[in-house]
């Protein structure tokens, strides 16, 4: 037993701060992997990260889902490292060091959305579930953005979301844990409106066409709000228009295939424009169809009859063919831009897969590589405090100029493409050629329009 | 006016797309027995037919775009242009009515291998085993075409002397308003002529006197000391025939992708049932009735008073028709009955 009365003053100072040191570094001792008790597929000691990535691999958009999933294996190649490093060399401010997230190497699950919203949340539940996602991504529809969105927030994972278009993904169904670098309908509006007035005029009748959910409706709305005006349109607030008139707005099934029944109404409705409010192959259905009832050569009022299609792809373009000439359209981003991350990429991206890549491996790129800085920057997995790097970052070098992950909402603000289908085409990539960019802060908007809630932090 | 005679032609041009299918649905099921689910994949597959003779004709010289040096970036110059110039021109212009010729010997093929490698072995099952087999058997053949030609249509011109549109009210003497697409009046036409040609072959030969026979009693005809089964499979090409001819017409009207034929299958189910099962005039007539209802449901002033009934309308009238006349249409008594 120890005589703590034979202790000199040495021994007991030395005691004392062996003691002080003891009690000060407990608590910190404790809790030092709170976090990695706290949240969901934490890596932990392990040497590596799995991303799960949540593409359409069956199903009418299997050919964009595929350009997605290249992107990825091309992120996680520049992320470890590998490869010229794409991006990585053009993006800042970035915290990326090409060995992995946070030293660990990152890894890889793949889901199939089959762009169905129950498919594509079952998908990414057996990532998070069985393979141990720490992140989600990808997508090539809002439904499934949406939906899928919301089972992550539950599950406490982050979901950087692929292609979604519809104001609605970070608008009224917006998600702390949810995160969208593609434009949206609204700023498809915002740049389009004054590139219409321009180029058709403003004496105009449009007739909209539009997919009948989610992403059909934002854009139609959208698209309405800045050619009629805001006042006859539910949802939007204080936006002029350029003094268009509406005729007519139809709402189609998706996946229609002959849009014939619903063309012929606009024949002789009075109508002198068409908006297309459709994307992928009811887009590329319903142009070829419009054009074949003889609408982009007419002429009605004294005009050319014009056809428009608020979102475009170059994978869309080339199924409408010959039909997209012309067409005026918005795009989040494309190939031939000469911005030297952009080139970056496409150069890393054509290097790799002998093509180059659409709008949508493009998006899905750049936010891997936002999350993997956002781990770096935060110095954690742990999703709150990587969802606070994330909000209100600053960047550039990702193609589109000085962009902005906005805090109240999670949309990024960046410029935007307006479009048209190339007349001439120097080669069977060279569909869209850039009509105008579109610059950020003309399609920035208030975010309490369109409503909607975070969410917590702490799930 | 103008409006409600351009969805009666809409009508009737939707209709023959649906009567096309569902006539060869009818007859396989009216000679064999077998309920088909694998005919809307022979559809697609005459459309890839197009697909594939267009791109024979344009085997091209790959010209680079040198101001790209990240990829191979190309514009197309083919063969038969650089050949043959104008006349090589025109030939690629006129790929899908040429490419019937194609499309004819191969859906053969295709018919007879279907039937003697597959459906045979079926003839004496459930439906519901006939269902399945062909229903994957489908599934099979348009993920084969996926992985060949990508998910994205691909779209086909029509000539361009009738790439514009009719001016079918001049014809009538109704004013300048009324025109429709040039190429959905040759596929309404197209369509006619392939109808007429199956019921004449049918009613006015003794091939297909035998096999009408062969439809009603097959076993009475069999006796005869006719191979009734060597005709139902050629009756099976057949078929085979009009519905991948009907793809191969429809390619400049819907962009053909894997899933087209899918998309019109169960459409042109319910057409049979509507008209009758095994009644080829009852998949006619309800192809045409329900293409031209699904077309007036359509209008916008039938949508402003009943939202959505465009998605329905087709369901709606298969439950009236089949509520008041169980058979269908113009069903015999006796077929599928039980």
């Amino acid at each position: 037993m120890s005589d703590f009365s034979k202790l000199n003053r040495r021994q007991a100072l030395k005691l004392g701060a062996a003691g002080a040191a003891t009690i000060g570094a407990t608590p910190l001792f404790f809790s030092r992997n709170a976090w990695a008790e706290t949240f969901a597929n934490d890596p932990g000691n392990k040497a590596s990260v799995t991303l799960g990535f949540n593409v359409p691999q069956t199903g009418a958009y299997s050919d964009e889902g595929a350009d997605e999933l290249r992107a990825y294996k091309l992120a996680v190649k520049h992320l470890n490292g590998e490869g010229d490093g794409g991006m990585m060399n053009t993006f800042k401010p970035s915290s990326l060091k090409g060995n992995g997230i946070l030293g660990k190497k990152v890894t890889f699950t793949t889901g199939d959305t089959q762009t169905k919203s129950d498919a594509a949340r079952a998908s990414a539940k057996r990532m998070i579930e069985k393979d141990g996602a720490l992140m989600i991504t990808g997508g090539s529809s809002s439904g499934v953005a949406v939906a899928v969105q919301g089972m992550c927030q539950e599950a406490g994972i982050i979901f950087m979301a692929g292609l979604t278009h519809s104001n609605d993904t970070t608008g009224k169904d917006k998600r702390r844990y949810g995160f969208r670098h593609f434009f949206n309908a609204y700023m498809s509006g915002a740049a389009l409106g004054p590139v219409l007035e321009k180029e058709i005029g403003n004496d105009r009748r449009a007739y909209h066409l539009t997919a009948d959910y989610t992403w059909g409706w934002t854009q139609e709305q959208s698209m309405r709000a800045f050619t009629e005006g805001s006042d006859n349109v539910d949802g939007m607030d204080g936006i002029k228009g350029i003094g268009w008139e509406n005729v007519a707005h139809v709402k189609t099934p998706v996946g229609a295939g002959d849009f014939s029944q619903y063309i012929t109404p606009v024949l002789n409705s009075g109508a002198d424009v068409l908006v297309l409010n459709h994307y992928g192959k009811d887009m590329i259905n319903s142009l070829t169809q419009a054009i074949q009832f003889g609408l982009r050569d007419k002429q009605v009022n004294g005009k050319n009859f014009e056809i428009v299609v608020p979102l475009f792809s170059r994978l869309m373009a080339q199924g409408a063919g010959e039909n997209i000439k012309g067409i005026l359209g918005s795009t989040n981003w494309n190939w031939s831009l000469k911005d030297a991350g952009s080139q970056a990429f496409v150069k890393a991206f054509g290097a790799e897969y002998g093509f180059p890549p659409s709008m949508a491996a493009h998006t899905c790129y750049c936010q891997t590589l936002l999350y993997a800085n956002a781990c770096e920057m935060a110095g954690t997995f742990y999703p709150p405090e990587v969802i606070k790097a994330l909000e209100g970052f600053s960047f550039d070098g990702m193609g589109n100029g000085a962009t902005e992950y906005r805090a109240a909402d999670h949309q990024c603000f960046k410029d935007v493409l307006v479009v048209r289908g190339n007349q001439n085409p120097s080669s069977q990539f060279d569909l869209l050629e850039v009509v105008q960019t579109t610059p950020r802060s003309q399609v920035e908007y208030d975010p309490k329009i369109f409503g909607g809630e975070l969410g917590p932090y702490k799930v | 006016m103008d409006s409600i005679l351009i969805q009666i032609l809409n009508g009737l041009d939707k209709g023959a797309a649906y009567a096309l299918i569902a006539l060869g649905l009818t007859l396989v099921f009216g000679t064999l027995g077998i309920v088909n689910f694998a005919h809307g994949a022979i559809f697609m597959l005459g459309a890839f037919c197009a697909v594939t003779f267009r791109k024979l004709l344009t085997l091209s010289v790959k010209v680079k775009d040198e101001s790209v040096t990240m990829f191979a970036a190309y514009k197309d110059e083919p063969y038969l242009k650089i050949w043959f110039g104008d006349t090589g021109e025109a030939i690629i212009d006129y790929a899908v009515p040429l490419s019937i010729l194609i499309a004819i010997p191969f859906m053969v093929l295709v018919g007879y291998a279907m039937e003697r490698g597959l459906i045979r072995h079926f003839y004496k099952r459930a439906h519901a085993d006939q269902i399945l087999v062909t229903f994957g058997l489908a599934i099979v053949v348009q993920e084969l075409i996926k992985a060949s030609f990508g998910a994205n249509p691909i779209p086909q011109a029509a000539p361009d002397i009738v790439a514009g549109s009719a001016n079918v009210g001049l014809w009538f003497g109704l004013g300048e308003s009324l025109v429709y697409p040039w190429w959905r009046l040759i596929y309404l036409c197209f369509s006619g002529v392939m109808i007429f040609a199956v019921f004449s072959f049918l009613q006015f030969t003794t091939y297909g006197m035998v096999v009408r026979a062969g439809m009603r009693d097959r076993e009475t005809v069999g006796l005869l000391g006719i191979n009734i089964q060597r005709r139902f499979t050629i009756v099976f090409a057949i078929a085979a025939v009009v519905a991948g001819t009907a793809g191969v017409m429809y390619t400049p009207i819907l962009p053909p992708d894997y899933h087209m034929g899918m998309d019109f299958l169960v459409l042109s189910f319910v057409v049979v049932v509507v008209g009758g099962m095994g009644s080829l005039g009852g998949a006619v007539t309800a192809g045409f009735l329900l293409g031209i209802v699904q077309s007036f449901a359509s209008m916008n002033e039938v949508k402003s008073i009943i939202p959505g009934i465009d998605q329905i309308i087709i369901y709606l009238v298969a439950v009236v028709i089949l509520l008041t006349l169980p058979r269908g249409l113009m069903g015999r008594a006796g077929v599928m009955d039980d």
